[in-house]
C-alpha cells in the first residue's frame, strides 16, 4: 500500500481573473508533496463542488479577491453538505477583512490565509488539519 | 493484503456496500473506490475482485502524445461528441508526479471545461506517482472501477509522452496518438515507440502551418512499414479540438478500428494480454510483499547482505536463499 497522498483542489471562482495567488500556492502545495488539482478560473460553486466530490479531495482552496467571499464561501460549504462531503477541508485566502473571516469561521469555513503568508504555513495547516480529519473519518470506519 | 491469505478474501460489508454503490454509478462512490484503488489499499483487491465482473462493457481510448499536442482538449471535444450521441464518459487523466516531492499538479480539468451538472460525465485527475510508461500503476484498475461504474466510453489521456512510454497499450482497445505541426520534426525522431502504437493518428491544430508536412511524413513512415491485407493501417484524421473541427472524422476512424479489431479479433487479443498482465502483476506485488514486506524478512536481508560482504557467499547466492522452495 502506498501511502495516501493528500489531495486538494485549488479554485478560483467567479469572474476575477487575478490568479496569480492560486497558481503560486497549488505550486507551493505541490512542493509540499501534496496532489493538488488546479481548475482554473470562473468556477462556479456547483463546478467546484463537483470537481472535488469525482477527485475525492480532502481540501478545497478557494483564492478570492473578489469581495465575493460571504456569498460563495457559504455556497460551497451548504453544496458540500447537500452531498454530504462535510469532511472535506474548505480554506483559501485573499483579501478577505478579518471579520469576515471570523464570521466564516463559525460557519465551518477553516482557516482563510491573507496577503504575505508564508508558503510553509498553508501547507502545515493543511496536513494537520487533513491529517485530523482522516483520522476522525478512519475511526468512524469509513472505508 | 494480510500475508498468507489469498487474494480478496476478506470481502467485508463495507467493500460490499460500496461495490454496490459503484454499479449503480453513485459520483462519490465511484470516487472513493477510485481513490482506494489508486492508494493500492488492503481493501483494493477485494474491490476490483467484486466489480471484475460488471467490467468489460466500456469502450477504452487511449489518448497520448507529447506534451502541448493538445491531448486535454481533444479529450474535451470528444467528451462533448460522445455526451451528442448519448453516450456516457469516464476520463482517467494522468499527469506527472515531481520525482523530487512527490507532489503533482493536475491541470487537466482547466481545458475540460464541461458542462457540469451533466452525470453522464466522470473526470478524474491521477498523479503518475512514479510510474514511468506514461500512464500510473493503477490506471488500468481506475478504468475498471469506470467500467463498473457504467460508463460507455473511457478516454485515458497519458502525461505528455517522449518516446517510449506506452504503457496506454496494455490500458486501452484503441490507440489515439496526438500530434501537432510544431512538432513536425519531432516525428522523424520518434519513429520507434510511440509513433508505433498509434491505431489512429490525430494531427491537432491543423489550422496551424506546417500541419500537411506533417500529415505527410506521418503518411510517409506508415508505407515503409510492412503490411498484409488484414494489417491495419492507422488513418491519419486533421482535427482542430478547440473547434471541434475533424472530431467526427476522428471518432469514425476509431469506429472502424474496432470494427477491424472485431473482424480479426484483435480485441480479444488485447483483452486477453490485458488480462494476463494484470494477473502476472498482481501475482509479481504479492510475492514482493510477502519476500520483503514482512520485518524477519528485512532482517533476513541485511543477514544475507552481510554474508556478500564479508565473502561467505555471492549476491546471487544470497538471492536464491530468499526465493520460494530454497528458505532455510
Amino acid at each position: 500500500m502506498t501511502e495516501r497522498k493528500i489531495r486538494v483542489l485549488v479554485c478560483k471562482p467567479g469572474l476575477d481573473g487575478h490568479d496569480r495567488g492560486a497558481k503560486v500556492v497549488a505550486a507551493a502545495l505541490r512542493d509540499a508533496g501534496m496532489e493538488v488539482i488546479y481548475t482554473g478560473l470562473r468556477q462556479t460553486p456547483s463546478m467546484i463542488v463537483e470537481s472535488a466530490m469525482q477527485e475525492d479531495v480532502d481540501a478545497i482552496g478557494l483564492s478570492m479577491h473578489s469581495a465575493a467571499h460571504m456569498t460563495i464561501f457559504p455556497k460551497v460549504l451548504q453544496l458540500l453538505n447537500e452531498k454530504g462531503l462535510q469532511h472535506i477541508l474548505l480554506t483559501g485566502g485573499g483579501v478577505i477583512p478579518d471579520e469576515d473571516i471570523v464570521a466564516l469561521s463559525t460557519l465551518g469555513v477553516g482557516r482563510l490565509f491573507g496577503p504575505g503568508t508564508p508558503m510553509a504555513d498553508i501547507a502545515v495547516y493543511v496536513k494537520d488539519e487533513v491529517g485530523r480529519r482522516r483520522a476522525e473519518r478512519s475511526a468512524a470506519g469509513v472505508l | 493484503m494480510t500475508d498468507g491469505a489469498p487474494l480478496a478474501s476478506t470481502v467485508d460489508a463495507r467493500v460490499r456496500a460500496l461495490t454496490e454503490r459503484v454499479r449503480k454509478g453513485e459520483p462519490s462512490a465511484v470516487a472513493r473506490a477510485l481513490t482506494l484503488v489508486e492508494n493500492r489499499e488492503p481493501v483494493a483487491a477485494a474491490l476490483l475482485h467484486e466489480l471484475w465482473p460488471d467490467t468489460g462493457r466500456a469502450w477504452r481510448l487511449g489518448i497520448t502524445g507529447p506534451p502541448g499536442a493538445g491531448k486535454s482538449t481533444l479529450v474535451a471535444a470528444l467528451i462533448a461528441h460522445f455526451r451528442k450521441s448519448g453516450r456516457t464518459v469516464g476520463v482517467i487523466a494522468v499527469d506527472p508526479s515531481s520525482p523530487f516531492t512527490g507532489g503533482a499538479l493536475l491541470g487537466d480539468r482547466v481545458r475540460m471545461g464541461v458542462a457540469h451538472g451533466d452525470s453522464g460525465v466522470f473526470i478524474r485527475s491521477m498523479a503518475s506517482r512514479g510510474d514511468l510508461g506514461g500512464l500510473c500503476a493503477s490506471a488500468q484498475e481506475a478504468c475498471d472501477v469506470l467500467d463498473a461504474s457504467g460508463k460507455d466510453v473511457i478516454l485515458i489521456e497519458t502525461v505528455g509522452v517522449g518516446q517510449t512510454e506506452v504503457e496506454v497499450v496494455h490500458a486501452a482497445d484503441s490507440i489515439v496518438v496526438v500530434l501537432h505541426p510544431e512538432a513536425g520534426d519531432a516525428v522523424q525522431a520518434m519513429k520507434a515507440g510511440l509513433m508505433e502504437i498509434a491505431d489512429v493518428y490525430a494531427v491537432n491544430k491543423a489550422d496551424r502551418p506546417g500541419a500537411d508536412r506533417l500529415e505527410q511524413e506521418i503518411l510517409g513512415m506508415l508505407g515503409l512499414r510492412p503490411h498484409g491485407a488484414d494489417t491495419w493501417l492507422p488513418p491519419v484524421v486533421r482535427v482542430v479540438s478547440t473547434t471541434t473541427v475533424g472530431v467526427p472524422d476522428l471518432v469514425a476512424a476509431l469506429e472502424k478500428h474496432r470494427a477491424h479489431q472485431n473482424q480479426t479479433s484483435g480485441t480479444d487479443s488485447r483483452r486477453v494480454r490485458r488480462i494476463e498482465q494484470r494477473i502476472r502483476l498482481l501475482v509479481e506485488s504479492e510475492m514482493r510483499s510477502r519476500l520483503f514486506g514482512r520485518p524477519e524478512a528485512a532482517a533476513r536481508l541485511a543477514a544475507l547482505v552481510a554474508d556478500v560482504r564479508a565473502g561467505r557467499t555471492t549476491p546471487y547466492g544470497a538471492a536464491s536463499h530468499i526465493l520460494p522452495g530454497n528458505e532455510p
